[in-house]
Order: structure tokens, then C-alpha cells, then sequence
């Protein structure tokens, strides 16, 4: 789905989620390899939600921008 | 205003680490860029004021339903849900979806092939230049105050929950808009409502996930919420046969007839704010998917906004009160419920995500403000009434500067909050005014082919003139309240959608009665305008699944399981 213009707008979608899910990817390793002191941890901290929600979006994020890519005519 | 400041200042709900910034700051990076390289693509009218009509039924769609899913709207409706239990999610079901699928089904061919470039430009054909000029002062007019308003308030949001200055906020976040709406006008604003749609759940997800799991599911949390509030918070209509047995104070009748059947045809069908997105659809096909896709997502709206709310009544240790008593007790107020789960549960990282969420919602709602006053002002106040003999580039550059000035008149309003907070709620009750009455004149245009220009004015006009009059009867005299909303128990909210109920009647009778006294329209004026006159084309031989009318009896089937599973 596209506007018909030479980048998609799934495409600026696609970067801002790749982008965004590999910085909260980073701060989630992190933050597994270097826990913060319990009394500065989040509820259910021991999910990690950023460590895999930053990986789903960097997976979704990178799946629009190759599928949306300027280069494969989108 | 340096940034060191916004980054150390310790007095906030939430504190954002480094990452947290990086992502704030590429948000405004990104924005801009989408901004410049749309730059080539705004150079006539219809690209720059219409995004060229060829949209796509996703774009559109949740563009139309970005525009009303801004920052405020989130954390307003989530600080409801703790006030008010699961009343608040009418608001997003019976108070959007029947108007969403009427848009789509009814409303839409008529402003489809009618080609109007605005809602009071249908009116300047259905009923002529009076009532045009009427819609289009009072929406141009209201609405640059009301982008004023929200982004007083969101400063105010930015103060308190993550202690950033008023000024910095205003000037930072009002430059960027001002810069990527006037390169790439409408097209730029509708790009980033949909970027925003994608932030705001990437952003805001996560909050109903982990406190669904930390509350032990939806039973466990509809049990925590019976032993701290009462039952009556989990029903959506239960407990609306009285007055007095909901936390809303309200009856079903205000909810079905004033929100469903008013407020919210009002607002879906007639603001032209929304409307403007799916006037960009690039086909009559695409125009009636865009509000029945805008319909599926409204749905789920509530599992970021109300389920944060009603866990927040379950799971928080403290207790949240109303915004007056949480200033004198320097407690937490109801509307703090969505940043407090927030930093509740997520670490750096996800809370520059959702506070780049909240930015994305308040800067693309400022957008969409400012992209419907320009399109109004430049082609149904300025040309019709001050240069109608300008050329297309004439008008572009005009729409252009129009977006700067009503960008300066939105900060100057901003500033004007500050100084008198009062005028924020007046504001916020007079934008209310006009939604009903319209909704009336619009719907009666496209309807009923005996209404007439005089009547269609008149009918707004009264319409108008009586909500204002009942608004102004209840605040200088609060027990009239009992004869407004039919009960002296009724809250604000319930207040709101008896007004508009009255309002409404009274612009179609008066819309009525002038009619019938006043000359018909000869129906070969009324061609592409009115139902019966019309010759709707039909959608191209496209397979079952791809037509408008199966995708909405779908919405609309989900849409009363839905009611029935949370009766």
C-alpha cells in the first residue's frame, strides 16, 4: 500500500520502528547484563519487556523497510 | 532553553535516561525529514490543501482516525476509565462506530462526488454562501483557538510529567509543525498522523500486556477493581437503567441518544477536521473503506486507553483524585493514571518510547488543527469573500502563510491560557457548541431534498445560539443543571450530551419549519447533493470481501458482540 509516490510512507514507518526497536533492543541487553539496584526497577522487571519488545519492533521495522524499500519500487 | 535543563530537571513524574532522549529527539528528526522531502510534492491546491486525493484507503483511514487520537485524548479518556470504570469506553464504541460506518455508508458518496474541498464548502452547495460563511468563521475561528488550548495543556502534561518548560515545549514543538505543514501541507500532516498511529501503540501496548499479566488476568483485575471502587465499574450498561446506580451519574438515553446519536454523528461525520483526511481518498471506493477501517482500529483503541485506566483503579497503591484537590494536596491527579503506568512498567527505552508517543499524538492533533483552518480559511473565507480571482499558486502560498500565522495564533492563544486558565475550559465548551447543530444542518441537507438555504441557515444559527444558551444557563445558575441534563445528579459529561441532544432538535426544527415556509431549491440544483437527486455510482465489479458494505456489517457485528461481552 503505497500513495503512489516515489517512497512509500510504510517505508519512514518501517525506519522509525527499526530504529526505535534497536535502541530499546540496547537498553534491554543492557539492562539484562547490568540490572539497576531492585529499588530503581520497574514491576515485572525480570520480563525484560524492553529487551524482546525492542526485538519484535526491529524485526517489524526491518521487514517494512526491505519490503518498502525505494529500490524495490515502492 | 538548553537541553541539559530538560534532561536534569528533577521535579517530574517520570525521569528520561540518554536513550530515552535519542529517540525523543529522532522522532523530531524524522518528522522534519518527511516534511522536506514532501516539499516537491505540495506545489498546486490540490496537492497542498487535498495531499492530491490519492490516498489509500489504509492512509486515510487511519489518518481519520489519528486525527482525534492525540495526547490528550489518550491520557484524558485513561484518567475517565479511573474516574468512571468502563463507562468511558462508550466514548470509543457506541460515541464512534454507528457514526464511523454512517460516514462511510451514507454521508460519504454525497461528499465524495459533490468534490467539495470542505464540509462548509458542501454547505456553500447545498444551502449557499450564508451558511458557508457561518460553519467556516465559527469552525476557522474555534479551531486555531482550540489547537491553542491543546497545546497549552500538553506544555502543561510535559511540565508535570516529565518537568520540561512551558516556553520550550511551545516554541520546540509548534516550529516543527509550523515547518512540516507548510512544505508539504496536507500530504505532510496525514504521513506523520499515520507515523503517529504507529508510535502511539508501539508506545502504549505494552502497558495493558504487563498489567493484565501483573494483575492476573481480565477476572482477577474486574475483582480487584470490584473491592476498591465498586462492581458497577467493570458494566458498560448495567447500571445505566438509573441515574444514580453508574459513576457517570448519566441514563442510557443521554448515552445512545446525545453521544450516539448526536455528539458523535457531530463529530465523525461534520468535523471537518476528520472529514479532511478521507476527502484526500483516491477514489469513491477508497473514501467509504477509510472510515470503516478508521471504524476496526477505533475498537481496539480502548485496550491502550481504558484498560490502563481500570488498571490503575486495580493496581496502584495510591489513590488518584480530581485535578483541583491533587494541586492542593500535591497528590496524583486522575489524569496522571497513563504516565504513572507508564513509568510503572517501563524502563529506558520503552519510556522515551511512550513519551515520544505522547509528543507524536500531540504534535500531529496541532497539525491537523492547523491544516483544516488553512484549507478553510484560504478556500471558503478568503477566496469566496476577499480574492476570488486569485490564481491556484496565489492560493497555495496563501495556504502556506495562512499555516504560519495560524500556527503564531495558536502559540499566542497558548500563552494567553497561561496567563487565564479559565479561557481553556470556555474555549473547550464553545468548540462543543457548534458540533450538534451542524451535524442537524449537514445531515437534513444531504436527506431531505425540501430543506432550503434560509432554512439551513436559520437552523444553524439556532441551533448554535441555543446550546450556547443553555451552557451559559447552567453556569450562572448551576441547578438548572436538573432541567438541561434531565437530573441534578448529572455530571459534566452527562451535561454535555443533553446539550447537544436539544441543540440538534432545535436546529431541525427550525431547519424544518423555515423551509417549509420558504421557496423549494428546484431539484435540478440539487443534483450530486441530496439523496434521491444523486446517482451514486456503484463500487467497480470488485469480489464480495473488497466492498465497503461487507467490511462494515463486519465492523458493526464485532462492534455489538462486543457490547454484549461487556454488558
Amino acid at each position: 500500500m503505497t500513495t503512489g509516490r516515489s517512497v512509500s510512507i510504510w517505508f519512514f514507518i518501517g525506519l522509525s520502528l527499526l530504529v526505535n526497536g534497536m535502541l530499546i533492543l540496547g537498553a534491554g541487553l543492557y539492562e539484562v547484563a547490568h540490572p539497576p539496584a531492585p529499588e530503581a526497577q520497574v514491576v515485572l522487571f525480570q520480563l525484560h519487556a524492553s529487551a524482546w519488545w525492542g526485538g519484535l519492533l526491529t524485526l517489524i521495522g526491518a521487514f517494512y523497510c526491505w519490503h518498502y524499500a525505494p529500490s524495490r519500487g515502492h | 532553553m538548553t537541553l541539559a535543563f530538560v534532561v536534569l530537571s528533577s521535579n517530574s513524574l517520570v525521569h528520561l535516561a540518554p536513550v530515552d532522549m535519542v529517540i525523543v529527539a529522532f522522532y523530531f528528526i524524522l518528522v522534519l525529514a518527511i516534511g522536506f522531502y514532501l516539499k516537491g510534492q505540495a506545489n498546486t491546491g490540490e496537492d497542498f490543501f487535498m495531499a492530491g486525493r490519492e490516498m489509500t484507503a489504509w492512509v486515510a483511514g487511519l489518518s481519520f482516525l489519528s486525527a482525534n487520537l492525540g495526547a490528550l485524548e489518550l491520557m484524558g479518556w485513561a484518567g475517565s476509565a479511573y474516574q468512571y470504570g468502563i463507562l468511558a469506553t462508550h466514548w470509543y464504541w457506541i460515541g464512534a462506530i454507528p457514526a464511523m460506518l454512517f460516514l462511510a455508508l451514507v454521508m460519504m458518496p454525497f461528499y465524495y462526488i459533490s468534490k467539495t474541498h470542505s464540509v462548509p464548502g458542501y454547505l456553500k452547495l447545498r444551502f449557499g454562501e450564508p451558511a458557508r460563511v457561518l460553519s467556516a468563521v465559527s469552525f476557522a475561528f474555534m479551531t486555531v483557538l482550540m489547537s491553542g488550548v491543546n497545546m497549552f495543556a500538553m506544555a502543561k502534561v510535559m511540565q508535570i510529567v516529565l518537568g520540561w518548560d512551558l516556553n520550550f515545549s511551545i516554541w520546540v514543538s509548534s516550529l516543527t509543525v509550523a515547518v512540516y505543514v507548510t512544505l508539504g501541507g496536507l500530504r505532510s500532516a496525514i504521513f506523520n498522523e499515520v507515523l503517529q498511529f504507529f508510535l502511539i501503540w508501539a508506545g502504549a501496548l505494552l502497558i495493558p500486556i504487563l498489567g493484565l499479566y501483573e494483575a492476573g488476568g481480565w477476572s482477577n483485575l474486574k475483582v480487584l477493581i470490584a473491592q476498591r471502587a465498586s462492581e458497577q465499574y467493570v458494566h458498560m450498561w448495567a447500571g445505566l437503567g438509573s441515574f444514580s446506580t453508574n459513576p457517570m451519574g448519566i441514563h442510557w438515553t443521554g448515552i445512545v441518544f446525545g453521544l450516539g446519536a448526536v455528539i458523535s454523528m457531530g463529530y465523525w461525520t461534520t468535523d471537518f477536521l476528520v472529514v479532511q483526511r478521507i476527502l484526500a481518498a483516491k477514489d469513491m471506493r477508497s473514501a467509504e473503506l477509510a472510515p470503516i477501517i478508521g471504524a476496526g482500529f477505533k475498537m481496539l483503541v480502548p485496550i491502550i486507553v481504558i484498560v490502563p485506566g481500570l488498571l490503575g483503579l486495580g493496581l496502584l497503591p495510591m489513590k488518584l483524585v480530581p485535578e483541583s484537590v491533587a494541586v492542593a494536596t500535591h497528590g496524583y491527579s486522575y489524569n496522571d493514571v497513563l504516565p504513572l503506568m507508564l513509568a510503572r512498567y517501563c524502563g529506558p527505552g520503552l519510556l522515551g518510547l511512550g513519551v515520544t508517543a505522547l509528543i507524536a499524538g500531540f504534535m500531529s492533533g496541532m497539525a491537523g488543527n492547523v491544516s483544516a483552518f488553512t484549507t478553510v480559511w484560504t478556500y471558503d473565507i478568503y477566496r469566496p469573500l476577499i480574492n476570488s480571482k486569485g490564481s491556484d499558486s496565489h492560493y497555495v502560498s496563501m495556504g502556506r502563510w495562512t499555516t504560519v500565522i495560524g500556527v503564531l495564533i495558536s502559540v499566542g492563544t497558548a500563552y494567553l491560557v497561561m496567563r487565564s486558565a479559565s479561557i481553556m475550559d470556555y474555549v473547550q465548551a464553545l468548540f462543543s457548541f457548534f458540533i450538534a447543530p451542524l451535524f442537524g444542518t449537514v445531515i437534513l441537507g444531504m436527506l431531505w431534498k425540501r430543506a432550503t438555504g434560509p432554512g439551513g441557515f436559520w437552523g444553524l444559527l439556532c441551533g448554535t445560539l441555543s446550546s450556547v444558551s443553555m451552557w451559559a444557563w447552567v453556569k450562572t445558575d448551576p441547578t438548572a443543571l436538573r432541567y438541561v441534563a434531565l437530573s441534578p445528579d448529572a455530571k459534566a459529561l452527562a451535561q454535555d450530551m443533553y446539550q447537544a441532544l436539544w441543540s440538534f432538535l432545535v436546529c431541525v426544527v427550525v431547519t424544518v419549519v423555515v423551509s417549509l415556509a420558504t421557496k423549494p431549491i428546484p431539484d435540478s440544483a440539487l443534483q450530486g447533493l441530496v439523496y434521491g437527486q444523486t446517482a451514486i455510482p456503484p463500487i467497480e465489479n470488485v469480489p464480495l470481501y473488497q466492498k465497503p458494505i461487507f467490511w462494515a456489517g463486519v465492523a458493526a457485528a464485532v462492534f455489538v458482540i462486543l457490547n454484549i461481552i461487556f454488558w
